[in-house]
Order: structure tokens, then sequence, then C-alpha cells
């Protein structure tokens, strides 16, 4: 970084930082700079911030993108797995067969369950494809992989890490926690992969339909084109 | 993870900057130092690594916008909920013992959402108990809406807020919902009903954060469960909920009939949204108030009772609650994409940037709160042009009860949810601080993420000012000097437990579990047997999270607080690198209990929420008497409990349940 004087550390700062006071600058120009905030919709920076659309590969071997693809105007339930994993990762994809069993058609329907592989390096299409159907996961179900450096982006985006390194390497400690979000509705929740399977396929009824339940002065939450058949 | 090299770039930016000659307060302006005097990454400025002076991702600490100046604005007084009678249309029909379930045509939804559990309604369930014995005699009605024009700062630069509140009850849209909401100011044996009608905008008019789904806790009251506002019993735009209280104190069904015992005296509550996996961003979103409740001790009148400071001009609630504005549009911003919890850059004292309040010379009583989502303070009071001054002033109550005596303190601890009243007597204040004029709320406790304080105290004026006190002139004063010890009530006497329970608060594959078990409505852990004593224990096995927890129905004591051990990070022996030792409260100058091993003396009191330290377990004490039915006891980090740092337990006559680890 070149020598710093206070007055190139301020204007630096004023690009990207918003705060000051005229008295401190005595340049109208960086103030003004400095509050001259975006009109950016909500959806589009949880969309920034959250929602990288990395290339993934689906266990058939085709390429989607992960925000066009798989989550834009959809409901969506995504964990991660990978195919070697003795402890959690069985345990929470049982619950998840049994939490589609519960939510019946709707799976592929208008919510859409994603597990991606926390091993990308070893976990092939066809490796993925053979743990789907031998723990029985239906239609309306991706498994994914992808390449290592999209899926650390999307697990860091999607908050599925840790600040410790040590804890955050160790795959065997990986989160079993269910991201389920409604991405045209802002509505985002948690639910925990080890609960039981009818508890978490409530939460997700809840996240789906509780918006358009109730109405106040005859104003009902509209229902976006893309939860209708 | 920051390499050697960052570490030192950081160091030399750092020289750098004091080398440019820029102030810390400049460093704070820039939102390059939070204004506890960290530096906040980017840019090389600390050992955590970013690419450049830019904000990550526009909604992180250190990248708020700030106002021009702090100190500028008075410090807001919500108005007082106004009571109505029950011949008021926003009563009609009037509140009834079972709910209102018959079906509203305009939302195909019954018109009362109490009776629903988890989304579904549960025909015949829900009436009120004790609603004929001690049927209501004063009315409340809320309407929760959106304002779309609050403002947080007088500094215009800063855009107006949109912030979901509560308003004063009355149907016109000019009667617009406000943060923090209305004071509900009720009275022991005065049995109320609150009616709430959630008139919420759609999902899509969130703003990024916040579902219009709707349960109201009566944080720490004593009250039936359908009354309660717990994380199950949440309702519908367009929906009512009429929350009923039977205002006796605890005991008043059985040991201490009709009326309860008044030692069991709740004074400072407050009142929030629950709903459970959303209750962080909604209570961060504005959906929180005080209620303040009375007795013929507690009056509200310091010419009678205990001559306590007066009501309203004298007795002051303070909400402390910090933000984050998002860098990129201004507004208050809420990742729901994190697990740690939500640490701010933004100080809010009653939903104002940093404010000020006019004091006079002579005594106040200020119900301080902290209303989330994350930090925990240690507050002192601070002459900013002296800040090495010791300034002492009172405890009176500790999460609303009023301790035995007051104490003297010069800083006290408060974890999301707790209340302290404290009384300061700025004549005093006045006399220590000589010519200078003005005193600070400071908070001297550093964090810098959601899982706990580091061990960290500032040094005085290196801390976060939430508040400036401009200390007037003389004015009459008819209060209770503390120091002449005057008696409260004494404590209730501790009776031997029934049944002592563990309680394991723990991380397990990141997430947040009790015992190894996830929170779920559908799931009672537990019976407790109708009128009886139990010991908890809760632990807390971890050097590197806090969590402060809240229970639920009736109070607790805590009889002890006592290290582990030496464990770090969890029960099973694993060292974290990121511990962060154990650095309990030290008493903030009234020392620590001699009768209750650990206990800070100005936490040996009556409590709803019990700070459970790095590494530590704490014994608590529960009588549960009157009241039949289901409730929780969770973390209060609102973001920890969303993500299932909770259970459900039900207290019922006759049912012996012994599990010690449920």
């Amino acid at each position: 970084m070149a020598t710093m004087t206070r007055r190139n550390v301020l204007a630096a700062a004023g690009v990207t930082t918003v705060a000051g006071t005229t008295a401190l600058l005595g340049d109208d120009k960086v103030t003004k700079q400095r509050y001259l905030f975006q009109n950016i919709p909500p959806r589009e920076l949880i969309r920034q911030r959250h929602l990288p659309n990395v290339e993934l590969v689906t266990m058939d071997g085709q390429k989607v993108h992960f925000y066009d693809d798989l989550v834009k105007d959809k409901r969506v339930v995504i964990q991660f797995m990978y195919t070697r994993c003795k402890d959690v990762c069985p345990m929470v994809t049982h619950h998840l067969v049994e939490v589609q069993r519960i939510l019946h058609d709707r799976v592929g329907h208008d919510i859409f369950f994603y597990s991606i592989s926390l091993s990308p390096e070893e976990d092939r299409p066809e490796d993925l494809k053979r743990f789907a159907e031998e723990h029985g996961a239906g239609p309306g179900w991706l498994f994914l992989t992808g390449e290592p450096n999209d899926i650390l982006l999307l697990r860091k985006s999607l908050g599925f890490t840790y600040d410790d390194p040590v804890e955050d390497a160790d795959r065997n400690n990986h989160s079993g926690m269910l991201r389920i979000g409604d991405e045209p509705l802002m509505r985002w929740a948690t639910c925990q992969g080890g609960a039981n399977p009818k508890w978490i396929a409530s939460v997700i009824q809840n996240e789906a339909d509780a918006p358009f339940k109730g109405a106040v002065n005859g104003i009902r939450q509209a229902d976006p084109a893309v939860h209708k058949d | 993870m920051a390499n050697r090299l960052d570490v030192q770039r950081a160091l030399a930016n750092r020289l750098e900057l004091v080398k440019a000659g820029l102030t810390r307060r400049d460093l704070i302006k820039m939102g390059l130092m939070t204004s506890a005097g960290v530096l906040i990454p980017k840019g090389g400025l600390t050992h955590a690594q970013t690419t450049s002076f830019g904000c990550f991702r526009g909604c992180d600490l250190g990248c708020s916008p700030q106002p021009a100046q702090v100190f500028v604005d008075p410090l807001p007084i919500p108005p007082q909920l106004p009571a109505r009678t029950l011949s008021d249309p926003g009563l009609a029909p009037a509140p009834s013992i079972c709910p209102n379930n018959a079906i509203n045509p305009a939302t195909g939804l019954p018109f009362e959402g109490r009776g629903q559990f988890n989304g579904a309604l549960v025909p015949g369930s829900d009436c009120f108990q004790f609603f004929n014995q001690y049927p209501p005699q004063r009315y409340f009605v809320q309407r929760m809406r959106a304002n779309t024009n609050f403002r947080i700062t007088s500094d215009t630069r800063i855009p107006a807020q949109t912030i979901w509140g509560f308003n004063q009850g009355g149907s016109a849209a000019s009667d617009v919902a406000v943060f923090p909401g209305p004071t509900i100011v009720t009275r022991y044996q005065q049995p109320w009903v609150v009616r709430r009608f959630n008139e919420l905008p759609t999902q899509d008019q969130n703003g990024g954060f916040g579902v219009p789904e709707m349960s109201t806790h009566l944080h720490n009251f004593h009250s039936a469960p359908e009354s309660d506002g717990g994380p199950c019993r949440w309702f519908f735009r367009g929906q009512y909920f009429d929350y009923y209280h039977a205002a006796q104190q605890a005991g008043f069904a059985f040991d201490f009939q009709p009326n309860g015992d008044v030692r069991e005296s709740l004074s400072t509550l407050w009142y929030h949204d629950h709903r459970i996996e959303h209750t962080a961003e909604n209570t961060y979103k504005g959906l929180v108030g005080f209620q303040f409740m009375f007795n013929q001790f507690d009056t509200g009148d310091e010419g009678t009772g205990f001559h306590l400071p007066s009501y309203p001009q004298f007795d002051i609630p303070l909400m402390l609650n910090d933000k984050l504005l998002d860098s990129t549009t201004g507004l208050i911003c809420f990742d729901t994409f994190n697990f740690k919890g939500l640490i701010g850059d933004v100080q809010l004292v009653n939903g104002v940037i940093q404010p000020f309040l006019s004091v006079n010379k002579r005594r106040y009583r200020f119900r301080v709160l902290n209303a989330g989502p994350s930090r925990f303070y240690e507050l002192f009071l601070t002459d900013p042009l002296s800040p090495g001054t010791v300034i002492p002033f009172w405890v009176i109550a500790n999460d609303g009860n009023l301790l035995p005596t007051p104490l003297q303190v010069t800083s006290f601890r408060v974890g999301v949810a707790e209340r302290y009243d404290i009384i300061i007597d700025f004549n005093q204040v006045k006399t220590l601080i000589g010519a200078h004029t003005t005193v600070r709320l400071e908070n001297r406790l550093e964090q810098t993420d959601g899982q706990g304080p580091t061990c960290n105290i500032f040094p005085g004026g290196q801390g976060i000012y939430c508040l400036e006190f401009r200390i007037g002139s003389a004015v009459a004063d008819g209060s209770v000097n503390p120091a002449t010890h005057p008696q409260f009530y004494q404590l209730p006497s501790v009776i031997t437990p029934r049944v002592t329970r563990n309680f394991v608060f723990d991380r397990s594959n990141g997430q947040w579990v009790i015992n190894d078990r996830f929170a779920a409505c559908t799931e009672m852990r537990f019976t407790v047997e109708q009128n009886t004593a139990e010991n908890w224990n809760i632990i807390n096995p971890r050097s590197d999270w806090q969590h402060p927890i809240h229970i639920h129905d009736e109070e607790h004591r805590i009889l002890s607080r006592s290290n582990n051990g030496g464990h770090h990070s969890s029960l099973s022996g694993a060292v974290s690198s990121f511990s962060r030792g154990d650095c309990p409260f030290d008493g903030g100058g009234a020392g620590i209990s001699t009768q209750f091993p650990g206990v800070p003396n100005v936490e040996v009191s009556r409590k709803d929420v019990t700070r459970l330290q790095q590494d530590e377990t704490n014994l608590l004490f529960f009588r549960f008497r009157d009241f039949a039915g289901d409730y929780p006891m969770h973390c209060h980090n609102v973001v920890h409990e969303d993500h299932a740092m909770m259970l459900a337990f039900e207290v019922q006559p006759g049912v012996i349940d012994d599990n010690p680890n449920p």
C-alpha cells in the first residue's frame, strides 16, 4: 500500500464506506459520495451475498447453475453431505427421505431438495447417483457436485462454515443444518437435519404455506407465478 | 485465517494510519475502527484477510454508515399504551375464556389465533386458566404494523428505516407503529387483557428479513401457556390474539392464596416476538416494548410504598440494541444466513443512535434492558472529560426483581434479555465530576462476534458510549436514598428440590443442542410435577461460547456458579484454538456472594435469564406452582435460539418424571 496521508486515507475510505463529516474533511465531494446510497432491492442483495451462481453437476451429469437453475424463483431445502460420510450424513439423508415421503408430491413440484457434496474431489456424479438410489431419494431431489473452490464459496455463502479453521476442515464435524428458503419471498430459515422427520416436514410446510395464510385489509401475499403449477 | 504476512501488514498499516495523523475518532467515523477501539477487518488493517478498503458484503461489523454527530438527538421515551374500555370497537367481540375460533370470511382463518399450535388450529385448546376467578379489569389493544418512515438519527443523510413494531391500539393509519413499542403499565391484582392484531405487510414486503407471523411473549411474566406468547403459538396476518394475565404473584393458587407471595413481585418486563425459527429477525425488526408492573410497594409514586423515583418523570426505560446498517443502502440489515449471532456497530438506545437525556440533580430510576440480538454489555458511568473517574451508582433490581436492598456498584454486566434497574443520583455524580456537566453510559465489554464477549474490559472512555446524561439544575427529590439501605422484598426461601436435572448447552455438527437434542414444538422433553421444587444444572462445556439462558413460567435463583475446570471447547476434551478463556463477571464492585458460591451479589436475586458463561455450570433453583402446560427454555442470544437451542417442557399435576438428563 502506498504511503498514506490523512487525506488520501479518508478519500479511499470514502469510496466504499459512508461515514464521515463535512467538518472533518472540508470536502463536499467526498462527503456526498459517502452518503450516496443505492436503492438495491433486498432480494438482489441476498442474491449477491448468499446465492452465487456457481456451476454444479447433478448426479445425472447435467451442468446447472446454482442461482439461475436451482434457487431462483423456487422454494428449496439445501444440505451438505458426502458419500463416504459415516455419521451425520446417512442420518440426515435418512431423515430427508422420510420428510420427502411426508411432503409427498410437493417435492419436485413446489419444493426442491438439494444435497451438495462436501467432497467434490472424490464424489463423481455416478457416486452421488448410487448414494441417492441406495438411500431411496425420490424425484425432485438433486445430488450435486462441482469444482472444490465453487463448493467452498457456496458453503461459505450459505453460512455452513465455522470460524475455527480446524473445526471447519473436519468433515466429520460438518454442519447438519438444513437451509430452507423461499427465494422470491426473501424468507430463509433453518432446521436441524438430526431432528425428528415429522418436525422437519412441519417446518418446511409452514415455511412454504404460512406466508399465504391470512389477509390484512384484503391484501394477501400474492403467489409468485413460480409457485404455481 | 491470517498468515504471518497478513498480521505484519496489518500492523504496518495501523502504524501508517497513526503516522497519517488520523485520530481514533477519524477511524471510527470512517468505519475503520469500531467505537470500541477495535480495528475492523478490511484492507489488511487487521489480521483478518479481505481485499480492499471495501466492506466484504455490505452488512458487516465496521461497515455501517454512522451519523455525523452523536449525542445530538434526545432520548425518545416510548408512549404509554392507553387503556381502553370494553366498548372500544377494537375489543368487539369481547375477550372470552375460550378463543374466538369462528372463521373470518375475510381471511379464511379463525378470527382469533389463540388455539393454534405451530400454525394449526387445535379445537378446544388454550382456554384461559383462572379467567373466571380473576376476571379482567383492564383492557389494551395493540396493532403490529410496518412503519416505513422511522428515523434512528436526525442526520438525514442516513435514510428513514422500515421497522415493524406495535402501535397504540388505534385502527387509524395515523396510529403508527413505534420502536420500542408503547410501554404497557399494569398493576398487580388488576388482571388485564391485551388484544394484539397482526396487521403486518405480506412476506414479500419484508425488506430482506422478517416473517409476518407473530407470537408476542411477555418476557418473565408469570403467565399461563396460552397467554405466554411462546415460540409455537404464532398467528397470522389478519388475526388477533387475546393475551390474558391473572396479575397475581407466584404461589396464588397454592401456598399464597388468593393473591400470591408479594416477594415474587415482578416489575420490569418486556414484550417481544417469539416466533420459532424467526425470533431474531423479528425482534431485530422492532417488535419489542417495555411493560412495567406496579404494586402496593413499588408504586410508581415516590411519596408512597418503597419511595422509588416516580414514574414516568424519574423512572425511565433504556432499551439497548446494536444494529448493522447496510453500507450500500444505508438501511438496517440482518443476515439471515448467520448462525453465530449478530454484533452491530450502531448503538441504539430506545430506537435512536447514541442519544442524550437532560436530567436534574436528583435520583432517577433507569430500567436497562439488553434487547439484543447477541451482544453482552458491561455498563459503567463515564465522565468523558475525565474517563478515569470512578462513578458509583446503585443496582436495585435484577431481571425486574427488586433486590432485598440496593447494592452500590461501578458496573454491571447484562446479557441479552436481562434487565437491571439502577438508581443514579445525579446530585452525587455532579459532586464527583466537579465543573463538568455530562456523564455517559458506557459499555466497556469487548465483543467482536456473536459467540460471546472476550475477556477484555476497555479502560474508561475507550468503550462504546450508549447515552449521554446532561446534568441540569437541582429539583425536589422525594425518593428513597439507596445509601440508607432501604429494605425491599426478602428472597423467598430455597427448599429441598424434588429432583435435580442436568442440561448441557452445546453444539453438534454446527447445530445448537440441549442434551444433544434439537428444538421441536411437538416434543415435550420432560414433565415437572406441579407444586414442586426442582434444581437444574445448566452446563456450558465450551470455552468459546456464552449463552444467556431464559426459562419461562417461573423465576429461578442461581445457587452456584462453578467453573468446569479447564475443558476447552467440549466435554469430550477437544481443544479449540478459538477458546477465549474463562472470564466471568467480577461483581461490578458489589462483590461475590459468600452464601452462594461464585454468584455475584447483584445476581443473588430472582432471575429469568442466567448468563451461562464460558466453561461453566450454574445450579438453578425453581418452584413450579400455579399454571399447567408447556413452556420453553432457550438461549436468548436470539440467533442461537432460532437455530434450535431450545427445548419445551410441561408442568402437570401428579405426573412423576425423574429423568435427570431430559
